[in-house]
């Protein structure tokens, strides 16, 4: 009965998504054009591949508040490495950034694994440890676009089958996670997680270890997003993505993934990203006031998330008739 | 800062003193004290005040600072400059009032003091240079735009946040002059907070809702590199010129690609030139820096002052591809 709940609750999101378009294209009818929807995807990719790492993380009851600070170290170091080394081949600097954003997951799961504590707490404080360690290695300077290779800017804007490299590393990154969460033990153990920590021990699954895997895949996906980043903006400064972490885990609750943990979907998490995407690529077209756009933003979030809620809400069933006739 | 560094500094300021006792009695000797050593903006003030002391003649241009930008390192810095007895100081303050009794001290033994870039509070100066002033920015950032657009036509601008002060004040002086650019119409001003990925997507948007846009205006410098990357990345090149305020060493690429036709920004060369002159004058001619008075700063005209002794050097220096490759690993 629950896996027949999720696809209704996409189906919903997808809906609106589709009720936006239709609100937006009335006022704006080049929003719709397929060239630039794919604008619109191209430009929310990297939400989607943030939002998919963190919705590994929020299944099993953490959170990953340190994803947008890991990208923007990230970015800036693959950024500087592409300075000192301009010959550097692409595939490497992208190894580079997936392997340095893995290493950045995994010191956030080592915290929550080992010494247990609390995730909100370990990922703000290494969320500030990151921003402070940009400034620390580019002496608060920016990397800029003439510095950079322009195979290093070119990689993610790249066209391959009509679309930018960026958008089909997104689809990719879906694919994957929609196999790794429906057919893998990894998956299957990150909702067994989330969902019942205590019966999870007893079918043998590590708790602290399937969380510090989740970690690491979102810091992985932190760190390739960096490289995608800095390349398409063409720019590596401290403060790249500020607050982005916030959007991230606004889209995943948009999306239908229950910050308590065990509940939701790869397709939800997509789905909530690409509202955001919409209403964020939408705002500044439809001609509203910039200082209504940041209002609509948060109020969208709270309409989605209060759809959400009610719909996902547990009917509670009386078992006790007597009892209840009694009191 | 290192006990090590600082003694160095002092030890370097001392041995400039030392070392030429005779050039001392024939020349003025002017400080330039910058917020820290090894800043590319200040080193080309310095080569601006090299310039400044060349054209005077009988000048020695001392450039010196902490090395790092503690008000600390630059009240030790002053100390020493004192006691060396140098002419004239121009400083570029790390805090406004901290440095106010070190440079008093300089003041009451006779040396000239001027601050310049970044004040100090009005007691413990002459003077004061901003390298511009809000009107002339304010026309600055229009005019740019649209002297690419001699027939008129369509601008956008691009700023920080709704409430960024400075950028506000610029749009709004930016206004008051739009009546000497007929045909010029603003039809949009959106923000871009100050983050590349939002600046980039409202440029996108501007491009798309206003499809004959000719300019884009950004009076802040990640708007205007953001701007730039948009109008590549959409193929609108030679049609959207973006433009405003940024600096040379991010702005290079822009420039390069064609993105940005020009944009505009302080010259530091220029600044620590009119810094010089100034404490020149003041301290040699004998003129007075009262609120009016209009003083002499060689290739760069004159310095009016206002009611608090502040004046403005001159409209910010416009950067484009005649001269971009020349600032873009200065600042």
């Amino acid at each position: 009965m629950l896996s027949r709940l999720f696809p209704a609750r996409e189906t919903i999101l997808a809906s609106a998504i589709m009720l936006l378009l239709v609100i937006v294209a009335s006022r704006f009818h080049g929003f719709v054009a397929p060239s630039n929807l794919a604008n619109v995807f191209n430009d929310t990719a990297p939400l989607i591949i943030l939002a998919l790492g963190q919705t590994v993380v929020i299944l099993t009851r953490c959170i990953d508040l340190s994803v947008a600070a890991n990208l923007a170290l990230t970015g800036m170091a693959t950024a500087m490495i592409n300075v000192a080394l301009p010959g550097l081949p692409i595939p490497v600097i992208i190894a580079i950034a997936v392997m340095l954003g893995a290493i950045m997951g995994a010191i956030n799961g080592v915290l929550v694994w080992k010494l247990a504590i609390p995730p909100i707490v370990v990922t703000l404080g290494t969320m500030t440890i990151f921003r402070g360690i940009i400034f620390l290695i580019s002496d608060g300077k920016w990397v800029n676009s003439h510095e950079m290779s322009a195979a290093f800017t070119g990689f993610p804007r790249a066209a391959f089958l009509g679309l930018p490299v960026l958008s089909w590393t997104a689809i990719a990154t879906v694919i994957i996670f929609a196999i790794m969460m429906a057919r893998t033990p990894l998956g299957r153990s990150i909702f067994a997680v989330g969902g019942n920590p205590h019966a999870a021990v007893y079918t043998g699954i590590n708790v602290g270890k399937t969380q510090f895997f989740a970690f690491v895949i979102s810091g992985a996906l932190a760190g390739l997003t960096g490289y995608l980043w800095v390349a398409r903006y063409a720019v590596a400064y401290v403060d790249i993505a500020g607050g982005f972490e916030l959007e991230v885990v606004a889209a995943c609750v948009i999306g239908g993934i229950s910050i308590a943990g065990g509940a939701g979907s790869v397709g939800g998490a997509v789905l909530g990203a690409i509202f955001l995407g919409v209403v964020k690529n939408a705002l500044p077209v439809v001609n509203i006031s910039p200082f209504w756009q940041l209002a609509i933003s948060g109020s969208a979030i709270l309409i989605a998330v209060a759809f959400n809620a009610r719909a996902g809400r547990a009917k509670g069933r009386i078992i006790l008739k007597t009892t209840e006739a009694n009191s | 800062m290192s006990v090590f560094t600082k003694l160095l500094a002092t030890a370097a300021v001392a041995g400039a003193m030392f070392a030429s006792p005779a050039l001392a009695q024939d020349n003025v000797r002017v400080a330039l004290v910058v917020k820290a050593l090894g800043i590319g903006f200040f080193e080309a003030a310095a080569k601006g005040a090299e310039e400044a002391a060349a054209e005077l003649g009988n000048v020695e241009v001392i450039y010196t600072g902490p090395t790092d930008t503690t008000a600390e390192g630059q009240i030790e810095v002053i100390n020493a400059l004192i006691a060396q007895k140098v002419d004239a100081i121009a400083i570029s303050a790390n805090d406004t009032d901290a440095l106010v009794p070190a440079l008093k001290r300089a003041m009451q033994r006779g040396i000239t003091v001027i601050s310049w870039d970044s004040g100090v509070a009005p007691e413990g100066r002459q003077l004061h240079l901003n390298p511009s002033s809000n009107p002339l920015i304010g026309n600055m950032i229009i005019k740019l735009a649209a002297d690419h657009l001699p027939d008129g036509g369509q601008v956008a601008l691009l700023s920080a946040t709704t409430t960024s002060t400075n950028q506000n004040i610029w749009m709004e002086e930016m206004n008051k002059v739009m009546g000497n650019y007929p045909g010029v119409e603003v039809v949009a001003t959106v923000y871009g907070d100050d983050l590349a990925d939002k600046s980039y997507r409202e440029a996108t948007g501007l491009m798309q809702s206003y499809p004959d846009l000719d300019a884009i205006i950004a009076p802040t410098s990640v708007g205007i590199v953001a701007a730039a990357q948009a109008v590549v990345d959409a193929g609108k090149v030679g049609q959207v010129n973006v433009t405003g305020l940024g600096l040379p060493s991010e702005m290079a690429g822009a420039i390069e690609s064609g993105a940005s036709q020009s944009f505009a920004i302080w010259n530091p060369i220029d600044l620590g030139y009119s810094a010089t002159m100034l404490a020149y004058e003041l301290s040699q001619n004998g003129i007075e820096a009262a609120p009016g008075a209009e003083i002499p700063m060689g290739r760069m005209g004159t310095l009016t002052l206002d009611e608090k002794n502040e004046g403005a050097m001159a409209d910010p220096f416009v950067y484009d591809s005649s001269n971009i490759d020349a600032f873009k690993s200065i600042f």
